[in-house]
């Protein structure tokens, strides 16, 4: 059962699945775990960032292609449920035509992107999606109109997802299960579920070419396939599951912002989410973005520890202050790519492999 | 009887058409000349600071088919560190005496050039040489390059906005008849001249020049005339790092600021600058930069909406007409 849902693609190794195990318990449990309105936004976080990342895995783990675009399709499933719900009133109607015209967007530009600029070498297409990714932020911050320019939009969620709503008269286990709640719930089905689908993806024939393509795009073109084809096709679906995630993040906040979904600085966390975790390795997204968040979000604290043991010491106290958490997680990132460019999945996986 | 001789190559001048005729062009939609010159000017100063830029990123990928994301780097770095020879110096920026001042500017380019020289050397040992022929790993090192170097430029120099003033007597605008024309720009028209001269000439002229061009045509025939490419390449990732720190002491006083993530907001216009030329060539690199400076500047007048998207809506149109950029290097 568990093996079918996983697509027969297991972690093979027994730390990596224990570890696992115990995110998706933790997760699953969150609100009850955790109580507190920041560990629950940090575990939603969580969430959203599998489903973005693991997207983005499918593109450069599974077919081997840099894009940084990958925030603006994200962007679009943000704005979507944002922009509709604004105009529309709140409600699912709303919710559901904004992501719909998000997803339909999405695939049309991904599409167009694809197969404008997919024939040519790896360098020319990251380099194309960086300047077309700067343009749409351009665009974003310029449509102020619709889109709240650099403010952004906050917006409100249909009734059963907003805080003031409570679903039972008595707390459960000493949670009351608020709006909030379930909206942590809506979101923590949505991502597994998207998860376990990226994951039939990658495990399917379909997702077998494209590792064939990553591996030697000449032979791969050799044997029969289109590899323009599938490159294209492996786009348009990264780009529909980072919308999806989009739609996820704005129903969390219930804002929607440049900062927060278009940003420069997100493409670069998926980065180094993806390499940090694994490439190509889909487990290698969880395991990635749940560090990486609880990085983000309490490693600052553990640096400002060391800021005011070094505080006196000119050079350490500089590089240990909590602003400059993401020079560690950069230089981490630059050894991951030599030393081990399958990420902590891949290292795990080769413990077994040693014995 | 003598053999016919190898017909020589035709050089190719539509895109230089194309970049005289946006000139052109652009006199009659702008209406008045002496605001068609203001913008030229300054079309052309910004042409030329990103064409000293980008020179060394495209020679690089010509030689050794390596892209530097983290080009960007260099650009921070020379601007910071012009922040801090013009901030030492500052007795000398504000004296109001035109010598002085252009002494403070040729020393921070100066050290500006060292130390993103330097700098290059280092990022080209450490971080490019493991991963050559491995786009897919030089894409993701050399941005991970950039997020280190760009955090490191924030300990060293504090992660805010810094302001970089131009000398006294750099500040205000020459006028000729109706037309103003800021004085910095034209120092700043006048060094992109001189480096595009002395680039030309060094590729033209000289031994080296001649085997960096034709190892951008050919490595392999180079290599195995018993020359060493990859030394040859150190010298020239070097050379085009020591180009952007240059390029972003200009830019600096350009915008007349300078902040940490300058690097990251200007690869992308770098970028499009590059893909236009057609990747690895010098020569489109330069018509491409010009273009670019020329379109923002006029659409920046005539319709400022349409200008934040001049450059992408260029490069669309370029790569429609030619696919491989202007002057595409191979085949």
């Amino acid at each position: 059962m568990i093996t079918r849902l996983l697509s027969h693609d297991l972690p093979r190794n027994r730390w990596l699945s224990a570890l696992l195990i115990a995110i998706v318990l933790g997760l699953a449990l969150a609100p009850f775990l955790f109580p507190g309105s920041k560990a629950l936004s940090v575990a939603a976080k969580m969430l959203v960032f599998i489903v973005l990342v693991a997207s983005y895995d499918l593109l450069l783990g599974y077919t081997g292609i840099v894009s940084f675009a990958h925030t603006m399709f994200f962007g679009i499933g943000a704005y979507g449920v944002a922009i509709a719900s604004t105009l529309m009133g709140p409600g699912w109607t709303a919710v559901a035509v904004g992501l719909l015209v998000a997803l339909l967007l999405s695939l049309l530009l991904s599409l167009l992107i694809g197969l404008f600029s997919l024939r040519v070498k790896a360098i020319f297409y990251a380099m194309i999606t960086l300047a077309v990714a700067s343009a749409f932020q351009t665009l974003a911050s310029q449509l102020s109109d619709i889109t709240g320019g650099e403010d952004g939009l906050s917006f409100k969620n249909p009734e059963w997802l907003s805080p003031a709503f409570e679903l039972f008269d008595a707390p459960v286990l000493g949670v009351a299960v608020d709006g909030k709640v379930l909206s942590y719930y809506l979101l923590f089905c949505a991502a597994t579920v998207l998860f376990l689908l990226l994951l039939r993806i990658v495990n399917s024939p379909f997702g077998r070419v494209l590792q064939a393509i990553r591996e030697n795009d000449f032979r791969a073109e050799a044997i029969g396939y289109r590899t323009v084809v599938y490159r294209t096709l492996s786009n348009v679906l990264s780009a529909l599951f980072a919308c999806a995630a989009g739609a996820m993040l704005a129903l969390w906040l219930r804002y929607t912002g440049p900062d927060t979904t278009l940003s420069f600085e997100i493409m670069i966390d998926i980065l180094l989410i993806v390499v940090i975790g694994g490439m190509g390795t889909m487990y290698g997204a969880v395991i990635g973005a749940v560090l990486f968040v609880l990085a983000q979000n309490y490693l600052q604290d553990l640096l400002k520890l060391g800021a005011t043991a070094f505080e006196g010491v000119p050079v350490l106290g500089a590089v240990l202050t909590p602003d400059r958490w993401l020079l560690w997680l950069g230089v981490l990132f630059v050894l991951s790519v030599y030393h081990f460019p399958s990420g902590i999945v891949g290292r795990l996986r080769a413990l077994r492999l040693r014995h | 009887m003598s053999s016919p001789a190898i017909p020589k190559a035709q050089f190719d001048w539509k895109p230089l058409a194309l970049l005289a005729g946006v000139m052109v062009l652009g006199l009659p939609m702008i209406g008045s000349p002496s605001t068609w010159v203001t913008l030229t000017v300054a079309g052309l100063a910004m042409g030329l600071i990103v064409f000293i830029i980008a020179s060394g990123l495209t020679l690089v990928f010509g030689l050794m088919d390596v892209l530097n994301f983290g080009h960007g780097v260099f650009i921070a770095a020379g601007a910071f560190v012009a922040t801090s020879v013009m901030g030492g110096m500052g007795a000398w920026v504000e004296a109001d005496n035109l010598l002085q001042n252009l002494t403070v500017i040729f020393l921070a380019m100066l050290a500006a050039m060292a130390v993103a020289g330097a700098l290059g050397l280092a990022f080209e040992r450490m971080i490019v040489r493991p991963v050559y022929g491995q786009h897919l790993k030089q894409i993701l090192i050399t941005m991970g390059g950039m997020i280190v170097g760009e955090e490191i430029i924030k300990v060293i120099w504090g992660p805010q906005q810094q302001a970089l003033p131009l000398p006294t007597a750099l500040r205000g605008s020459f006028v000729f008849g109706d037309a103003a024309i800021e004085k910095y720009r034209l120092l700043a028209v006048v060094v992109g001249l001189l480096v595009f001269a002395l680039l030309l000439w060094v590729l033209n002229r000289t031994k080296v020049g001649l085997l960096v061009r034709a190892g951008v045509q050919d490595r392999e025939m180079v290599e195995s005339l018993g020359y060493r490419i990859k030394r040859l390449f150190v010298g020239v990732f070097a050379a085009g790092s020591a180009l952007a720190g240059l390029g972003g002491v200009m830019w600096g006083l350009y915008q007349q600021s300078v902040t940490p993530q300058i690097g990251a907001q200007v690869n992308v216009l770098i970028f499009i600058v590059i893909i236009i030329g057609g990747l690895g060539s010098t020569l489109g690199c330069f018509v491409g930069a010009l273009l670019v400076g020329l379109l923002a500047n006029y659409s920046g007048y005539l319709a400022p909406k349409v200008a934040l998207f001049s450059n992408i809506g260029l490069m669309v149109a370029i790569l429609l007409w030619r696919p491989q950029g202007l002057y595409p290097v191979k085949s």
